[in-house]
């Protein structure tokens, strides 16, 4: 997932080993053996892409053929208080999460980067909620930061602070969202920076104690430019990852208390399979998509101007 | 350093690890727990009894089972689908030249940056339009290849040496009998990889379920859960009982599976 890049460079390269002579069974076979699979996933993603773009131009309400509205849906848009609110919400998501998910996974990596008895226990222990379902997840953290009933409540009674709010208000329950997701998620950078730690190579590692770099050194002038390249990676689907922020609202707060939760992505499903307005829905998914296209080209080109000043 | 003494890191590592564990450990602990145990103020953090009264009601008081079988052959079927498909389009791009395969690729790779939820409306009215909304194959169908599933197995095949296969080839072999019998014997470790990875995405998955399924009989094991805590909303032993038994089959296969797991996420399946 993470070598794009490096799989474009070895196609690009493949020509030169060998002088492009196709023969009509060369395509036959190679288009038997790719085509099944790739059928399934353009079908699935370039059609229903089109299709969405269409419905957003229409009324549809899922049942009937929508009417033609032309702009009114994108127009209604910027009229709908829900939809800054859910604006509001993700960008909140985004702006906490991802660069805590950075640090955070980052030091974690350096942590576990280290031969001791049962580091693969350790190195495990992170991944488990990364592995469990959000449905999972989310029952047990909705019941561990309930308010009346739940056990962080009662943490804060022990330690004599007041009970809180929580999931069940409104100033408080999107930060309580994150900080669960948090949880979910950071555990696929701990093991993509880990990787990435593991590939530096040693000799480097030893000048450096040679010369007497300390561990802080070590870190901000060998390990933090060597992991630049999945720092950018990592950047771009945590933020993939936060704006489709949706399984956790479902088995948690379902967009509540007051909307308060509602993302992007709850307020399509909501457009869509609750109110039945699924031509508008659409046309939130599509300025979503343009939007995160448009936050990932601009992050990648502030991330290449970073690169070429150093 | 030390090599006598156990060392001082475990100090910050045992906190660490226990913040992303402990509320894991708490739900297997609650699951044992009794209502009266779980709603009162605060609740408890270690069951007075073992008490089975959760898993008997998810178990013998809901369709609960029903979900899980549901979910057991919907994963399945696309775990299969995926290791077949995907392994053959992946071969194929990283072995073969042929009209469009590389436009394709960079197509195929390039979908995983579209949302679900931009594609999930037309998705459901596709469904909708052929009847096969609220059935179980609607939740196979867009999922019986990826493009993660065909990323991994290109660079895996691309990082392959080809001695064997060209061996082969010079006996006489056709290329679906040297991938079937040469490639694919040899492609275990990539083929496990793809494997963990795509049996935990799929019994996992919320979102489309949510959409394409409405009858209570078709629920995957996550789609009945979340609905299952909105009909008990008191009974939270029982709710907790659910998700130990619907987190069980991921786990077992995450610890079976970690190493290949982990090659999958960072894309450094080798032979």
């Amino acid at each position: 997932m993470s070598n794009v890049q490096a799989l474009s460079r070895t196609e690009t390269a493949a020509p030169k080993r060998r002088p492009d002579r196709r023969k009509p069974a060369d395509n036959v076979t190679g288009w038997s053996f790719a085509g099944p699979a790739t059928v399934v996933i353009l079908g699935f993603s370039l059609i229903p892409m089109a299709w969405a773009l269409m419905l957003s131009f229409t009324d549809s309400d899922l049942m009937t053929p929508g009417r033609n509205v032309g702009l009114d849906n994108y127009r209604a848009l910027f009229q709908d208080p829900v939809f800054y609110q859910a604006l509001r919400n993700t960008g909140l998501l985004v702006v906490l999460y991802i660069p805590a998910s950075l640090i955070a996974g980052l030091l974690v990596a350096v942590l576990l980067n280290r031969k001791v008895r049962g580091i693969g226990f350790y190195r495990a222990c992170f991944l488990v909620p990364y592995i469990a379902s959000a449905t999972s997840a989310g029952l047990l953290m909705g019941y561990i930061f309930d308010r009346d009933f739940g056990l962080m409540n009662g943490l804060f009674v022990k330690l004599g602070l007041p009970v809180q709010g929580l999931l069940s208000s409104p100033s408080q329950a999107m930060f309580v969202l994150t900080l669960i997701f948090f949880w979910t998620r950071f555990g696929f950078s701990v093991v993509i920076y880990l990787a990435a730690i593991q590939e530096i190579s040693k000799e480097v590692l030893e000048a450096a104690a040679i010369d007497g770099a300390s561990r802080w050194a070590t870190f901000w002038h060998i390990i933090v430019p060597s992991v630049r390249s999945m720092t950018i990676f990592l950047g771009v689907w945590g933020l993939i990852d936060a704006l489709q922020f949706f399984d956790l609202i479902v088995t948690t707060t379902k967009g509540g208390p007051a909307n308060s939760t509602v993302t992007i992505v709850y307020y399509v499903w909501q457009l869509a399979f609750s109110f039945f307005t699924a031509g508008y829905g659409a046309a939130v998914a599509y300025v979503l998509f343009a939007g995160t296209l448009l936050l990932i080209v601009a992050g990648l080109l502030v991330a290449r101007r970073r690169g070429a000043m150093r | 350093m030390r090599r006598r003494l156990p060392s001082g890191w475990h100090l910050v590592l045992v906190p660490m690890s226990a913040v992303t564990v402990l509320p894991f450990v708490w739900m297997v602990l609650s699951s044992f727990m009794t209502q009266g145990e779980l709603n009162r103020f605060p609740p408890s953090v270690w069951p007075e009894a073992l008490d089975l009264g959760g898993y008997r009601t998810v178990l013998g008081g809901s369709d609960f089972p029903r979900w899980f079988l549901n979910s057991v052959l919907v994963s399945g079927a696309i775990v299969v689908a995926q290791l077949a498909l995907c392994s053959m389009a992946g071969y194929a791009f990283a072995r073969m030249r042929f009209i469009g395969s590389r436009i394709t690729l960079v197509l195929v790779i390039a979908t995983a940056l579209i949302p679900f939820q931009l594609t999930v409306i037309p998705t459901f009215l596709i469904f909708n339009k052929v009847g096969l909304t609220d059935t179980l194959g609607a939740l196979i169908v867009p999922q019986l290849s990826s493009a993660v599933g065909i990323y991994l197995m290109t660079a895996f095949f691309q990082s392959f040496p080809k001695e064997l296969e060209e061996a082969a080839r010079i006996d006489g072999c056709s290329r679906f009998a040297v991938f079937f019998r040469v490639v694919l014997p040899v492609a275990k470790p990539a083929l496990a990889a793809l494997a963990v990875i795509t049996f935990i995405t799929a019994w996992n998955d919320l979102f489309w379920p949510l959409v394409a399924i409405s009858s209570e009989a078709n629920y995957t094991v996550q789609v009945g859960l979340t609905t299952f805590q909105g009909q008990h909303k008191a009974d939270w032993p029982a709710v907790m009982a659910g998700t130990v038994l619907t987190t069980l089959p991921v786990l077992a296969v995450f610890l079976f599976g970690q190493r290949r797991f982990v090659q999958a996420l960072t894309g450094a399946v080798k032979g």
